[in-house]
């Protein structure tokens, strides 16, 4: 069941940076900053939280759980550090996947050319 | 030929754009993505202490399933049909970060692969942490946790 939900909310959330992208002058670039910026917000404001609880990776596999990640990250560190957790913060949840994308990117430009 | 006519003419000829039918495959692709994401959770729940460290696992294996799928050149034909449902889901950023360090690498490691490797990527790094700081900063304020 935890599959269907993440499945359908993830694809809606999707469908509607589509339709968004399709019926505006927006490029994705600004789709994917607003919502990685209203991830931010919205974990914030304490809405992400519940809404992850039932979409599990509907809500954080899309780049709205991306900005969620970093205000969730920066407020349990600053819970645990002061002030210094709100920029350490930023990495906790995400620093994991950041320096993992660096790493194996350089790794598949080394031993791939790009297509073209 | 006036330049608002030009336009007219334009708009007039381009193909539509099919609406529905981008939607549905973004729905679909995003939603295998966030299907594929939930099986890593749940594997990840059951192998890593706390919750936020099952998220963490879970973004960097999909950012491991997007940089291999770059890698073997399937993404671009992911993001062909899919749209929106390959690059909002975390596997995208990947692609964005895997696609620049392969093209950029012909300029050069220091220049080209090193500077540019998140030349697509950054904005959504920049303004998440802008945006990340400011709400924890309020927050926190108000909470009074700081």
């Amino acid at each position: 069941m935890q599959y269907l939900i993440a499945f359908v909310t993830g694809g809606l959330i999707c469908a509607l940076a589509q339709v968004i992208l399709d019926t505006t002058n927006l490029k994705a670039a600004h789709i994917l900053v607003a919502l990685v910026c209203l991830g931010a917000l919205l974990n914030g404001v304490g809405l992400y939280e519940p809404f992850q609880k039932f979409a599990g990776a509907g809500a954080l596999v899309p780049v709205l759980g991306f900005g969620s990640s970093i205000t969730k990250g920066m407020l349990a560190e600053a819970e645990r550090l002061g002030w210094e957790g709100l920029f350490t913060g930023a990495f906790e949840i995400t620093g994991l996947g950041l320096a993992a994308s660096v790493v194996f990117s350089s790794l598949t430009a080394l031993l791939r050319q790009p297509k073209k | 030929m006036q330049p608002e006519e030009y336009q007219q003419l334009v708009l007039h000829n381009s193909p539509r754009r099919p609406l529905v039918k981008n939607a549905i495959m973004a729905f679909l692709t995003g939603g295998l993505f966030c299907l594929l994401g939930q099986v890593f959770l749940d594997i990840a729940t059951i192998i890593e202490r706390t919750e936020m460290e099952a998220a963490a696992v879970t973004l960097a294996a999909m950012i491991l399933v997007g940089t291999i799928l770059t890698g073997l050149g399937v993404y671009d034909e992911i993001a062909e049909i899919g749209g929106a449902g390959a690059a909002v889901p975390i596997t995208g950023f990947a692609n964005t970060v895997t696609s620049a360090a392969m093209e950029f690498r012909r300029e050069g490691f220091l220049t080209g692969m090193g500077s540019k490797i998140f030349i697509i990527a950054g904005p959504v790094i920049v303004y998440g942490i802008l945006s990340g700081f400011i709400v924890a900063l309020t927050k926190a304020l108000l909470t009074g946790l700081l």
